[in-house]
């Protein structure tokens, strides 16, 4: 008995210092991110990437499965103090860590250690998104996207049209061809929570117009919802009616085919959706089938402004030591090279976040070949108007994820019930309003950085 | 006389049982005190602090009409599938303990669906459900728009309740099963010999001697389709369409897991648990009377 006992604890011995030395020599830091699948791959890579170039850190990446799923473990870790050096936040996240003072802001980080960061690098619209309102920013920009139109050029070339619609109007005309032509489904989209950035806050920050009142939240915590006394309600409406024509179809993984799947199949011939979905679309495309991109649409005679970055940002967490915060550093320093951006860009539909990356892009003759191609429409669309101190940098409103469901239950009462237009969007908007009432009382006394 | 061994120490006997007190209370009273407290605060999800709130949460949710709907959904879906679940188990049961051909066999393959993981579950009868691209569209095919629980929130309703019950079914299966077997040969034997049909037997024999196992199922049931139903209710219809299958405990998974309002989620907690203390009062006061245990 004891001799077995005094074995085992020998080899436990034997093998802890064996494993000593080897952990020892390098600086493990924990980096924890919501992307699955193909994505989590390209991630895995870029770790390995880093791994490789140097030889005193070592960064451990690990996907917990969605945005959701990664944001709550993180929290709960940072609870029991055991939290990763590295997390990735989404934009629906944000607010909660910026107040939370969990974190180390990332200006502050790279000053530190001792990197000279041009933070003027990232594009405008890109750094008012996550920056403070001094403009500081607090989060490095990672996986970031902005949606796009995508159409299907041999159907429009049936009904004798060589480009996109450029505004909602001409839109109408499409659909309203493209059902006359024998399509099925003319725009193939879907009203859950996750289509209200595409279809609710993208649609507003191309309009210029706000969600909600203080700058969409930028100016303080009483922010009140807006949405329901704008442009957007008009445009529920077009849409509930080409919805009610057929013209426009809802294709979702509950009725077994979601909508990029529909257009990549060439069953659907226009969706709105991320960039990020660009190379997933190319790859899974029908053969031969022809299509492309092109910015959102905005009404007749509205002057087009900037749309919002999507996607989401890594935050350096609090407690750690210093040897990790070095690491840390390293690890962004690293991820900020243009080629770095090159092969990120290239492996997922995900763009350049600074203009150098961009520049090196363009420069490589990125987005001249055909799979790549018409990406650049992304940056351009993020660059569309200047960021100034009265526009519109982003949205940054607490609860969002649940802003985002009372939305689509509203959308969904008006698609699906037939529920009144103003009536159900004024629903969304007061429910809307008192998660953000909660919100505020949460973070009493908490000032906006 | 029977002969017991006893301990005549209490202190021994505590001994014995601290190490399962310690586990439920580590993993029972300890959470659920934490969501008492936060049912009362304003907690921040980073832990930055919280602040008393008092009754506040609870009443924000007791005067919202849309948490009212969503108690009383949850109310139809845990009556629909606890019947569904139970009744359908019952007749495999008793088919089974018949030992009609194969009866070997569905003793243990009707056990497997309740060791099928919630979304697992929940994917696999999204796929079955999809009103185009499912078995079940060929319904659509024939009655056109028949079937959509992606737009119709009836039959949302349904598929998530379908779903549930035949998980449940395998779990009531194999209780029933152990009961029916409990049953002595003798008396429907006996039965039989007196010209009652397979009918009668269960309904004058089978059934009266089944009444605890009933009752237990029944508190169980109604109990977890409570609690249970989250994972399904995620995968499958996300809460919709139009609140349609927004269910207490989806509406706590939520708010809590994905919105970060823990209070709020703690509060919503707190008044499920007190519906499933008081329905199963209400079982164990009015149903209870009719078992009989001897």
């Amino acid at each position: 008995m004891h001799a077995k006992f005094l074995g085992a604890a020998g080899m436990f011995a034997i093998a802890a210092m064996l494993a000593g030395p080897a952990m020892a020599d390098k600086t493990k830091i924990d980096f924890w991110f919501g992307n699955t699948g193909d994505i989590a791959k390209r991630v895995q890579e870029q770790c390995d990437r880093f791994n490789q170039s140097q030889s005193d850190y070592e960064v451990v990446c690990t996907s917990q499965g969605s945005y959701d799923a990664s944001l709550q473990n993180t929290i709960a870790a940072f609870r029991a103090g055991k939290q990763p050096t590295i997390a990735q936040v989404s934009d629906a996240g944000t607010l909660d860590i910026m107040l939370s003072g969990a974190f180390y802001p990332a200006k502050k980080l790279m000053a530190d250690m001792g990197y000279a960061v041009d933070w003027d690098d990232y594009f405008s619209g890109i750094r008012s998104y996550y920056a403070t309102s001094k403009g500081d920013m607090y989060s490095f920009p990672f996986n970031s996207s902005t949606p796009l139109l995508y159409w299907n050029k041999d159907a429009f070339a049936k009904i004798g049209k060589d480009h996109a619609p450029a505004t909602w109007e001409e839109a109408a005309e499409d659909f309203k061809a493209l059902k006359a032509a024998g399509y099925a489904c003319p725009l193939g989209f879907n009203i859950s929570r996750d289509e209200i950035w595409q279809y609710g806050e993208q649609f507003m920050a191309v309009h210029g117009e706000p969600i909600a009142t203080k700058r969409n939240g930028y100016d303080g915590l009483d922010a009140e919802l807006i949405f329901n006394k704008g442009k957007w309600v008009q445009y529920v409406k077009n849409l509930k009616s080409w919805y009610d024509n057929g013209e426009a179809v809802l294709k979702s993984k509950e009725t077994g085919q979601t909508f990029v799947e529909a257009f990549a199949a060439g069953d659907c011939q226009v969706i709105l959706t991320s960039v990020g979905d660009h190379g997933n679309i190319g790859r899974t495309a029908k053969p031969g089938m022809n299509w492309d991109v092109a910015m959102l649409p905005v009404y007749a005679g509205t002057e087009r402004k900037h749309s919002f970055v999507g996607g989401a940002s890594l935050w350096v967490l609090a407690g750690k030591s210093d040897a990790e915060y070095k690491g840390a550093a390293a690890f962004f320093n690293f991820i900020a090279k243009p080629e770095e951006a090159l092969t990120w860009s290239t492996v997922t539909g995900y763009i350049p976040v600074r203009n150098s990356g961009y520049d090196y892009l363009v420069k490589q003759g990125f987005y001249d070949k055909a799979p790549y191609a018409g990406r650049e429409l992304a940056i351009k669309s993020l660059t569309a108007s200047p960021a100034t101190a009265d526009s519109l940098p982003g949205i940054r409103l607490g609860g969002l994820l649940q802003i985002r469901q009372e939305m689509a239950n509203g959308l969904q009462a008006i698609f699906i019930n037939n529920a009144d237009v103003q009536a159900s969007l004024d629903d969304a908007a007061a429910r809307g309003n008192q998660i953000l009432r909660r919100f505020e009382q949460t973070y009493k006394g908490k000032q906006l950085p | 006389m029977e002969k017991r061994a006893t301990f005549s120490s209490t202190t021994i006997g505590l001994i014995f049982i601290a190490p399962m007190l310690l586990l439920i209370f580590v993993f029972f009273y300890w959470p659920s005190g934490q969501a008492l407290y936060w049912a009362f605060t304003l907690e921040q999800p980073w832990g930055g602090g919280n602040q008393w709130v008092g009754l506040q949460n609870f009443q924000q949710l007791l005067s919202d009409p849309v948490y009212w709907n969503s108690i009383t959904r949850s109310l139809v879906f845990g009556l629909a599938s606890t019947a569904i679940a139970m009744g359908v188990a019952l007749v495999l049961a008793l088919f089974t303990d018949r030992e009609l051909r194969f009866h070997r066999a569905y003793r243990s393959i009707f056990v497997w669906p309740y060791a099928i993981a919630a979304p697992a579950l929940g994917l696999a009868f999204r796929f079955i459900l999809a009103p185009e691209a499912g078995l079940l569209s060929v319904l659509n095919s024939v009655w056109p728009n028949i079937w959509n629980p992606a737009l119709d929130g009836k039959d949302a309703m349904i598929a998530v309740i379908i779903a549930f019950s035949w998980k449940y079914i395998g779990y009531n299966f194999i209780f029933f099963l152990s009961a029916l077997a409990a049953i002595p040969r003798s008396l429907i034997e006996a039965a039989a010999m007196d010209g009652a049909g397979p009918a009668r037997r269960v309904a004058d024999i089978q059934l009266p001697l089944l009444t605890p196992t009933l009752f237990f199922l029944l508190v169980i049931n109604i109990t977890e389709s409570f609690q249970d139903s989250f994972g399904i209710v995620d995968i499958m219809t996300q809460g919709g369409p139009a609140r349609a299958t927004e269910l207490m405990v989806y509406k706590i998974y939520f708010d809590g897991f994905k919105g970060l309002d823990y209070s709020g989620a703690a509060a919503q907690s707190i008044i499920l648990m007190g519906l499933v203390v008081l329905l199963t009062i209400v079982q164990f006061r009015f149903i209870e009377r009719r078992v009989h245990y001897k």
